[in-house]
C-alpha cells in the first residue's frame, strides 16, 4: 500500500483538514476555490486564470490518466493550456498512484513535483466546498508538519495578469486577416481555435499598446484575478472602441470590454468554475453548456447605452457576455475554446471570423 | 407546451423479461407523473400487474392488455387520446409504435406522437438508415452489411473478414446476436436469429475497444445536454447490460470525453429527437478513433441508471419535453431553483453490476457475450472506485462479501476463466492476482483496462496486509480506515484476520464494528445533488462512505423515521413485486404522517426513485451497512416484511441488536422461516402437512424414503424462490443434492419431504393484526403442485376448489397466525387432495402475488399492512373475494429464448422472470388475455402435440378434440398419436430427433411449420429425455409458442377455441366492479 507523509490544508476561518502528500511538499499560501469538472485535470492546472490560487476538485477520483507529453511547439504546448502549472496548490479526495493512457508520458504527482507544486488527497472534497459555498472564496495554505508555517495571501490584492502574460511580442500563423491578441493569461487553446480558422495572431502583453499596430480585428483574453489591475489595457480597448474593427473578448476581455465601455465589475461568492454551466443567449431560446472559471463577474446594470448583455447564466442570472448594439464588438464570461470542457461554443469563434471577413 | 393535448396514452413495456425489466416501470411511473402534473389525463396499456405505474393514482385508467398494435388499437378506438407516448416502454412499445405507424392506424385515429417522432426511431432502428444518417454528418459507424438471408450473410463477412458480430434488426437486448469466428459458427446463428428478424446485421468485430455511453437529451428548440456518461469495464463484446459499468467515464481524458460528448450531440440533432436518447461507442484504447455502436431513441435501461447515478429524472424530463416544453422551462428537481437544462456533476462514482441467475438453469451456458443474460442490476455509489465495486460485488447477493475475502471459487484454467468471459470473472480476476498474476498479465487475458485492473489490485494488497495482522488489536488504525475507504466489509476483515474460511463469522463482524466504532472509524452520509456540491440542496437522495469526514444530513433524533427495507437486485423470483410493496409501504408511513426512509440499491425500480419518500439511502442491505443507517437515523423502527427475503433474513440479526423490526416478532418470522421449527410447531398444533424429515444423517433419510418412497422435496431454511429447493426422483439425485443443499447454509438445517402429486396448489395472501386476520386472499394455481409458485399461472379469485377447502384453509390460516401472533402481511401454500389440505409454506412476508391480489380485489393489502405494523387499529374491510364477478389471472414470463441451450422445462426451482395479470368476465377470458400478454399467440393451423405421460394425455384429450373439430391440424409423437387416434382423434405421426425417421417433429418447427409446440415432459428428473429437450429447445430457438404443462395447455386451448380474440372485451380496471 501506498506510505506517504501527512499534509493539512488550512482555511483562514480555522478549519483545518488532514489530509496526505502526493505532490512537491512546500508550504503555500492562496485562495481556495473548487471546480466541479469531472475531466481534464491537465487543463485546469495549467490553465493561467487559477494563477494564485489552491485548487480544489470536486470529483473525487483524480490522476486516472496520467499526464500526457509536455512538448511545446512554436511557443504552444501541445497539450496544455500554458507552459507550466499555475496553480498554487491542488486538493482532492482520492489519488490515482498508478494511471493508464496510451498519451499519459508520467503520473499527476511526479509532474507536480517537477513544478514545485504541492497537492494534498484524503480530503473531504465535498466538505470543503461547501465551506466554500457557504463562506465564499477564502484564504489558505497547504502545510507539512516538518515544515514552517507560512503566512495566508490574497492574490486578489496582486495583479495576476502581469504574473501570467507574456512578456514580448509573439507572432502565429500567416492568415491574410491578422488578430491583435492582448495576453492577459492567455489560455492556449484560445490561440489554437484561432488558428484553425486560418489567421495571423499577433500576441502582445496585456499591457502593450496594440493600437499601434496594424491588424484586422481586436481579440482580449482570459487572465487570472481582480479586473481592476488592468487599467492600462482598459484605456487601450477604449482607444479601440472608437473605431469599427472587430472586438471579441473571452472571460477576463469580456470584463475588460465592459469597463471599457463604462461598466463595473464585482467579486462572486465562489465564482464559476465547472464545466456545466448554463447560459442562454438573451432574447432566444438558444441554452448553452459552458465551461467557466472566473471569480468576478460584470454587473449588467451598469452596461452603457450603446451595451446590452448578451448571453446570462441560468443558475444565477449573472452577465455572460456583452455586445454592442451596433458595432462589431461582443465577448463571453465563459470559455468558448473549452479545454476543458464543452466545445458548445465553438461557434463564437466562427462568429468572429465572419464579422471579420464582412467587414 | 402544447396546449391542445389533454389525453395521453401511454404504452408500458409488459412483463419482466432478460433485456426489458424493471426500468421501465420507473420510467413509465414519471412519464405518467410528468403528465398528471400537467393535468393530462393519462391513459395507461401494460398487463404487468405487480408495477408501481399499473396502481391506483398513477394513471387515470389502466388496461392490463397485451402491449401489441391489434389491443392497443382497440384502446386506441375507445378512448380517443390526443398523444401518444411510446419511449417510455421498452422495445415492445417502441415497435408496437413503430408498427401502428406503418399500418395508419395513428394517422387513421388523428393520434401525435409526442417527443421523438417515428420517422427518426425508424432512422436509429433500421441500421442501413441509420449508417446513412451518420455519414451524412461524418460520424463514423461499425461498418456493417445487412443481409436478409444465409447466401447475403456469408458473403458480407467474407467482405468484411472474421471475426464477425451478427445483429438482429429490431431486437432489444441484442437478441440473437452474437460472435462468429468462421462460416460455420455464423450458418449456425443467422439461421437462428432469422426468426427473429427478417434482417441481420453483418458487423467487423472491435472486440477489446472500450465501450462508452452517453445519455443525451433534447427540446424542440434545439437545446442538448449530455446527462452522464458511462464507462464499461468489460471491453467491447460483452453486451452493456452484461458489462460492470461505471459512471462518470474513468480513462478517458478531457479531450476524448468532449469528442464523443460533441459526437452524442450532432447525432442526436440529426437525428431529430425530442427526449432522451443514449448513444453507444466503442472506443480505440490506443488513439482517439472510435465507432457509433448504436442510438436507442428511447428511455432504457442505461437511462434509468444514469438518473438514479445523477439524480437527474431523465423520464420525467422527457415526457415534459415531448410536451414542447424547453429545457430551459423546466427546474432541476433536485436544486428546485436551478434549470433543467445542465449536466450533472457528480462528486462520487457509481458501479453497476449485472445479476445472473444462471444457476436456475439446466444446461445454459455461462459464458457471457453479446446478447444479455443477466435478470438484474445492482449500483453501488462510493468516493473511490475500491469502494464502488466492493459495496456492489455484495449487493448482487450471490454469497460474494466483495472482491475478496470470498469462498474459493474451483476454477480449473484461470488463462481460460480471463480471457473467457463469464458470470464469475470478476471473482476469477481475484483469484488470478491472488495465486500471483500480474496487472499486465491480467490485461492481456481479459482487454479490461489496467486502471480497473490497479485499483482492484489495491484491494488485494490491502487484503494481505490485514492478514498480517493476528488480531484486531494489531489493526493499525492507518490500515483499518484504508480498508474501509477502500470498501472492505466487518466480514471481510474478520475473515482477514481470524483467517477462518467459515461463513458463519457473525459475531467476529460485532467484534470488528465495536473495535471500529471504539477508534471513530465510522462511515458518513453523503447527498447526491446534481452539482457536487455548488448549490445548496435540499436533497434526500443519500449514499454512506467511509471517503470523507462530515455528514451531509443533519438527524434530528426526533424518533420519526420509518426505516423500510427494500429487494435488492431483480432476481428469479424477485422483482417488481416487491418493490410495488415497498413503495406502497414509504407511501403509507408518509401518509400516516412520519417520515419515510428507503435503504435500496436497485437502479431498475420506483422505491429507488427520491421523489417516493422523505429520505433514500442508496446503499447495501447487508446487517453492517443497515445498522450504520439506524445508528444515523435513531428510528421509530424497521419494516423487513415487504422487501422480501434479503430484509425477512435481517430480521433476526437486527433484533438481537435491539432494534425496533416492526409488525410480526423476529421470534415469529424465524419460527416460519426455519424447516424444522415450523414443521414441528404444525406437528404441535395437529395442522397437516406433507411428511417431513429433517437432515440429520443420510442414512436417517434413506430410512424416511423407504417409508414415503420418491419423489422427494427437499428444502433448505430462509429460501425464496427455490434457490436450493429440489425434487428428487431417485437415490443418485437425493444423495448429490443433499450434499448441495448442506453447502448452502450450515446454519440452518434442510427439511425433506414427501412430494404429493396430482395435488392442487392453493395460496392465501393476508394480513393479520395481533394474530388475527384482517383480510385475505384465496388463490389457486391453474397446474397442479409441482411447477414453483412463482413460475404457476394464478387464478384468484380461485375458480375451482371445494367450499370445504376454503373453509380448512381459512381455520388452517386464522391457526398459523394466531400462533406466530402475525402483524403484518403473510402468505402461505397449501396442498389440496380429495377435499384435504396440508400446508407446504409460510413467509411471515409479503408475496409475491401481493401486488395482483391488492389489485383485483381492490383493496391495498401493503396499505392495510403497514398500518398494522405501525399499530394502528385497523378495521376488516367490508368487501371479500366472494364479491367479485370478474377474474383475474397471473401468468409468467419466461425468457428462454435468451438462455441459449437451457431447457425451457418447468419445475420446483424458479425459471420465470416476470409476469402479467389480466382481469376478465370468466376464466376462458382472463386466460386469453394472460397468455397472449407473455407472448403466446393463438395458432394459426398446425400444432405439435407430446403430451408425456397417461395422465397427460388423459388431461388434454378433449382439448385435443376441441382442436380438430375447430380444424387445426395435429401432429403428434409415436405414444401421443396413437392415444390420439385410438381415441378418434385424427393426428398425423411425427418422429422424435432420435428415430431418424420422417417427418421429423424438429423440421417441423425449423420450417416454421407448426404454430404451437405442447410438449409435457414425463417426469421432473434433470436428465429427462433428450428427444423432449431437443424439440422444446427448437420451440424456443425458432420462436414457436410452447407449452410444457397439461393443466395450462388445456386451459388455453379451451380458452381460444371457446373465445375468439374479438370477444375479448377492451375494458379498463375501474371498469371491473
Amino acid at each position: 500500500m501506498y506510505k506517504s507523509s501527512p499534509a493539512q490544508l488550512v482555511l483562514e476561518d480555522g478549519t483545518v483538514l488532514q489530509g496526505k502528500s502526493f505532490g512537491y511538499e512546500t508550504p503555500v499560501s492562496g485562495e481556495v476555490v473548487f471546480n466541479t469538472a469531472m475531466v481534464g485535470y491537465p487543463e485546469s492546472l495549467t490553465d493561467p486564470s487559477y494563477s494564485g490560487q489552491i485548487l480544489t476538485v470536486t470529483y473525487p477520483l483524480i490522476g486516472n490518466y496520467g499526464v500526457p507529453d509536455e512538448s511545446i511547439n512554436n511557443r504552444l504546448s501541445v497539450f496544455f493550456e500554458s507552459e507550466k502549472i499555475q496553480v498554487t496548490g491542488l486538493v482532492i479526495s482520492d489519488y490515482s498512484f498508478q494511471f493508464s493512457h496510451w498519451n499519459a508520458k508520467k503520473s499527476l504527482g511526479d509532474w507536480l513535483i517537477e513544478n514545485k507544486i504541492p497537492g494534498i488527497y484524503g480530503i473531504d472534497t465535498r466538505e470543503l466546498t461547501k465551506i466554500l459555498r457557504e463562506k465564499g472564496s477564502i484564504k489558505g495554505k497547504i502545510l507539512f508538519p516538518e515544515m514552517d508555517d507560512i503566512d495566508f495571501v490574497d492574490p486578489n490584492l496582486e495583479n495576476q495578469v502581469a504574473k501570467t502574460s507574456c512578456t514580448e511580442v509573439i507572432r502565429y500563423g500567416n492568415g491574410s486577416k491578422t488578430i491583435a491578441l492582448v495576453d492577459c493569461g492567455i489560455k492556449h487553446n484560445i490561440i489554437r481555435c484561432l488558428l484553425k480558422r486560418d489567421v495571423s495572431i499577433i500576441r502582445v502583453p496585456w499591457n502593450y499598446d496594440f493600437n499601434t499596430l496594424e491588424y484586422d480585428a481586436l481579440f482580449i483574453s482570459n487572465g487570472p484575478g481582480n479586473p481592476q489591475f488592468c487599467g492600462e489595457t482598459v484605456e487601450h480597448i477604449r482607444q479601440a472602441l472608437n473605431n469599427e474593427r472587430p472586438i471579441f473578448g473571452i472571460c477576463m476581455g469580456n470584463q475588460l470590454l465592459a469597463v471599457a465601455g463604462g461598466a463595473s465589475t464585482y467579486k462572486l461568492k465562489y465564482g464559476h468554475r465547472s464545466h456545466n454551466q448554463p447560459v442562454q443567449m438573451v432574447g432566444t431560446n438558444r441554452c448553452f453548456i459552458t465551461s467557466q472559471n472566473h471569480g468576478f463577474a460584470v454587473d449588467s446594470n451598469t452596461l452603457g447605452s450603446d451595451w446590452e448583455p448578451l448571453f446570462v447564466n441560468m443558475n444565477d442570472g449573472t452577465n455572460e457576455g456583452i455586445r454592442h448594439k451596433s458595432k462589431p464588438f461582443f465577448s463571453a464570461q465563459f470559455h468558448p475554446e473549452a479545454s476543458s470542457g464543452p466545445v458548445d461554443t465553438e461557434f463564437l469563434f466562427d462568429d468572429f471570423l465572419k464579422m471579420i471577413n464582412t467587414k | 407546451m402544447d396546449k391542445n393535448i389533454k389525453k395521453v396514452l401511454v404504452l408500458g413495456s409488459g412483463a419482466l423479461k432478460i433485456g426489458e425489466a424493471g426500468e421501465f416501470d420507473y420510467s413509465g411511473s414519471q412519464a405518467l407523473k410528468a403528465l398528471r402534473e400537467e393535468g393530462i389525463e393519462t391513459v395507461l396499456i401494460n398487463p404487468n400487474i405487480a408495477t408501481v405505474q399499473t396502481s391506483e393514482g398513477v394513471a387515470d385508467k389502466i388496461y392490463f392488455l397485451p402491449v401489441t398494435p391489434y389491443f392497443v388499437e382497440k384502446v386506441i378506438a375507445k378512448e380517443n387520446p390526443d398523444g401518444l407516448l411510446l419511449a417510455f416502454g421498452g422495445q415492445t412499445a417502441l415497435n408496437c409504435g413503430v408498427k401502428l405507424h406503418q399500418s395508419g392506424v395513428l394517422e387513421k385515429y388523428n393520434l401525435k406522437v409526442l417527443g421523438t417522432q417515428v420517422q427518426a426511431i425508424i432512422d436509429t432502428e433500421d441500421r442501413e438508415l441509420f449508417v446513412k444518417k451518420l455519414d451524412q454528418i461524418d460520424v463514423k459507424s461499425i461498418k456493417s452489411i445487412a443481409a436478409e438471408n444465409m447466401e447475403d450473410a456469408l458473403a458480407a463477412a467474407d467482405q468484411l473478414g472474421f471475426p464477425v458480430i451478427v445483429r438482429a434488426a429490431y431486437a432489444l437486448g441484442g437478441l440473437g446476436s452474437g460472435f462468429c469466428d468462421n462460416a460455420d459458427e455464423l450458418q449456425k446463428l443467422a439461421e437462428k436469429a432469422f426468426t427473429f428478424s427478417n434482417q441481420l446485421l453483418i458487423e467487423k468485430s472491435l472486440k477489446g475497444w472500450k465501450e462508452i455511453e452517453y445519455e443525451v437529451v433534447r427540446d424542440c428548440y434545439d437545446n442538448c445536454i449530455t446527462v452522464c456518461n458511462m464507462e464499461n469495464f468489460d471491453p467491447l463484446g460483452i453486451h452493456t447490460g452484461e458489462s460492470i459499468v461505471v459512471a462518470p467515464s474513468q480513462t478517458l481524458t478531457n479531450s476524448e470525453y468532449h469528442k464523443l460528448r460533441e459526437i452524442a450531440i450532432r447525432i442526436v440533432r440529426h437525428i431529430g429527437i425530442v427526449g432522451e436518447c443514449n448513444v453507444q461507442y466503442a472506443f480505440d484504447t490506443e488513439s482517439e478513433d472510435y465507432r457509433v455502436i448504436e442510438v436507442n431513441a428511447r428511455l432504457s435501461r442505461s437511462s434509468a441508471l444514469a438518473s438514479k447515478a445523477t439524480g437527474y429524472p431523465l423520464a420525467f424530463v422527457a415526457a415534459k419535453l415531448g410536451l414542447g416544453y424547453g429545457l430551459q422551462d423546466l427546474k432541476n428537481s433536485v436544486t428546485k431553483t436551478t434549470p433543467a437544462f445542465f449536466e450533472p456533476a457528480l462528486d462520487y462514482i457509481v458501479v453497476k453490476i449485472p445479476r445472473w441467475d444462471l444457476g436456475k438453469f439446466h444446461g445454459v451456458s455461462k459464458e457471457i457475450g453479446s446478447s444479455m443474460k443477466s435478470v438484474g442490476e445492482v449500483m453501488a455509489i462510493g468516493r473511490t472506485f475500491e469502494e464502488a465495486i466492493q459495496k456492489g460485488l455484495r449487493m448482487i447477493a450471490q454469497g460474494m462479501h466483495g472482491f475478496v475475502g470470498n469462498k474459493t471459487l474451483n476454477i480449473e484454467d484461470l488463462d481460460k476463466g480471463l480471457s473467457i468471459p463469464t458470470d464469475k470473472r470478476v471473482f476469477i480476476i481475484s483469484q488470478a492476482f491472488q495465486a500471483g498474476y500480474t496487472i499486465d498479465q491480467i490485461h492481456a487475458l481479459t482487454k479490461i483496462d489496467r486502471w480497473f485492473l490497479q485499483k482492484l489490485k489495491n484491494i488485494i494488497d490491502c487484503n494481505n496486509e490485514l492478514s498480517d495482522c493476528q488480531s484486531y488489536a494489531e489493526l493499525p488504525d492507518d490500515l483499518l480506515w484504508q480498508a474501509k475507504k477502500w470498501g472492505f466489509s466487518d466480514f471481510q476483515i474478520a475473515r482477514s484476520i481470524v483467517k477462518n474460511e467459515s461463513e458463519d463469522l457473525e459475531d467476529e463482524i460485532l467484534k470488528v464494528r465495536a473495535e471500529r466504532k471504539k477508534r471513530g472509524i465510522t462511515p458518513v452520509v453523503k447527498q447526491i445533488d446534481t452539482l457536487a456540491a455548488e448549490f445548496p440542496a435540499q436533497t434526500n437522495y443519500l449514499y454512506i462512505t467511509y471517503n470523507g469526514t462530515s455528514n451531509d444530513v443533519k438527524y434530528l433524533g426526533d424518533h420519526r423515521s420509518v426505516v423500510v427495507l427494500g429487494s435488492g437486485a431483480y432476481r428469479i423470483g424477485s422483482s417488481v413485486e416487491f418493490d410495488w410493496c415497498s413503495v406502497n409501504a414509504l407511501l403509507t408511513v408518509r401518509k400516516m404522517g412520519y417520515r419515510s426512509v428507503m435503504i435500496n440499491y436497485n437502479p431498475e425500480t420506483v422505491s429507488t426513485d427520491y421523489d417516493m419518500c422523505d429520505r433514500l439511502y442508496f446503499d447495501e442491505l447487508t446487517f453492517e451497512r443497515v445498522m450504520d443507517i439506524l445508528d444515523l437515523e435513531n428510528p421509530q423502527g424497521v419494516i423487513v416484511s415487504v422487501g422480501g427475503q434479503i430484509p425477512n433474513n435481517l430480521a433476526m440479526r437486527l433484533d438481537e441488536q435491539n432494534v425496533h423490526i416492526l409488525g410480526t416478532s423476529a421470534q415469529s418470522i424465524d419460527n416460519a422461516e426455519d424447516r424444522h421449527k415450523f414443521s414441528s410447531m404444525l406437528d404441535r398444533l395437529v395442522i397437516n402437512q406433507p411428511r417431513w424429515k429433517e437432515l440429520t444423517s443420510l442414512k436417517d433419510i434413506f430410512g424416511f424414503v423407504d417409508e414415503v418412497g420418491f419423489p422427494l422435496l427437499v428444502r433448505p431454511s430462509y429460501v425464496l424462490s427455490g434457490a436450493a429447493m429440489n425434487v428428487c426422483s431417485n437415490k443418485e439425485e437425493l444423495e448429490s443434492f443433499l450434499q448441495l443443499a448442506a453447502d448452502v447454509s450450515k446454519k440452518h438445517p434442510v427439511v425433506v419431504s414427501e412430494f404429493v402429486q396430482n395435488a392442487k396448489e392453493i395460496e392465501i395472501d393476508a394480513v393479520a393484526s395481533k394474530g388475527e386476520i384482517i383480510v385475505y386472499a384465496i388463490s389457486e394455481h391453474v397446474e397442479y403442485a409441482g411447477v414453483h409458485s412463482g413460475d404457476a399461472t394464478i387464478q384468484f379469485p380461485a375458480q375451482r376448489i371445494y367450499v370445504e377447502t376454503v373453509r380448512q384453509i381459512k381455520k388452517v390460516a386464522k391457526q398459523i397466525a394466531q400462533e406466530l401472533n402475525i402483524s403484518g402481511p403473510f402468505n402461505m401454500q397449501f396442498l389440496a387432495k380429495n377435499n384435504e389440505v396440508r400446508v407446504i409454506e409460510c413467509n411471515l412476508r409479503a408475496s409475491r402475488s401481493f401486488p395482483f391480489v391488492s389489485k383485483v380485489l381492490k383493496i391495498n393489502f401493503i396499505e392495510l399492512a403497514t398500518r398494522v405494523m405501525m399499530g394502528e387499529e385497523v378495521e376488516k374491510p367490508n368487501k371479500n373475494e366472494f364479491d367479485l364477478d370478474y377474474v383475474g389471472i397471473k401468468a409468467s414470463q419466461f425468457s428462454f429464448s435468451r438462455l441459449q441451450k437451457a431447457d425451457p422445462v418447468l419445475g420446483v426451482d424458479m425459471a420465470s422472470t416476470g409476469e402479467v395479470g389480466c382481469i376478465g368476465d370468466n376464466f376462458y377470458e382472463a386466460i386469453l388475455k394472460s397468455m397472449l400478454s407473455v407472448g403466446i399467440t393463438i395458432p394459426k393451423k398446425n400444432i405439435l402435440f407430446s403430451t408425456g405421460p397417461t395422465k397427460s394425455k388423459v388431461e388434454l384429450l378433449e382439448a385435443a378434440r376441441l382442436l380438430s373439430e375447430k380444424g387445426y391440424n395435429l401432429y403428434a409423437t409415436g405414444g401421443s398419436q396413437k392415444f390420439l387416434v385410438d381415441n378418434g382423434v385424427p393426428a398425423t405421426l411425427v418422429y422424435w430427433p432420435s428415430d431418424n425417421k420422417k417427418p421429423q417433429a424438429i423440421d417441423l418447427i425449423k420450417d416454421k411449420k407448426i404454430d404451437l409446440v405442447v410438449n409435457i415432459p414425463k417426469n421432473l428428473t434433470q436428465g429427462e429425455l433428450k428427444n423432449g429437450y431437443q424439440v422444446r429447445r427448437a420451440a424456443i430457438d425458432f420462436n414457436i409458442p410452447l407449452l410444457t404443462n397439461d393443466r395450462l395447455a388445456s386451459s388455453f386451448i379451451n380458452a381460444f377455441c371457446k373465445l375468439d380474440v374479438d370477444d375479448i372485451q377492451i375494458k379498463s380496471w375501474d371498469e371491473y366492479r
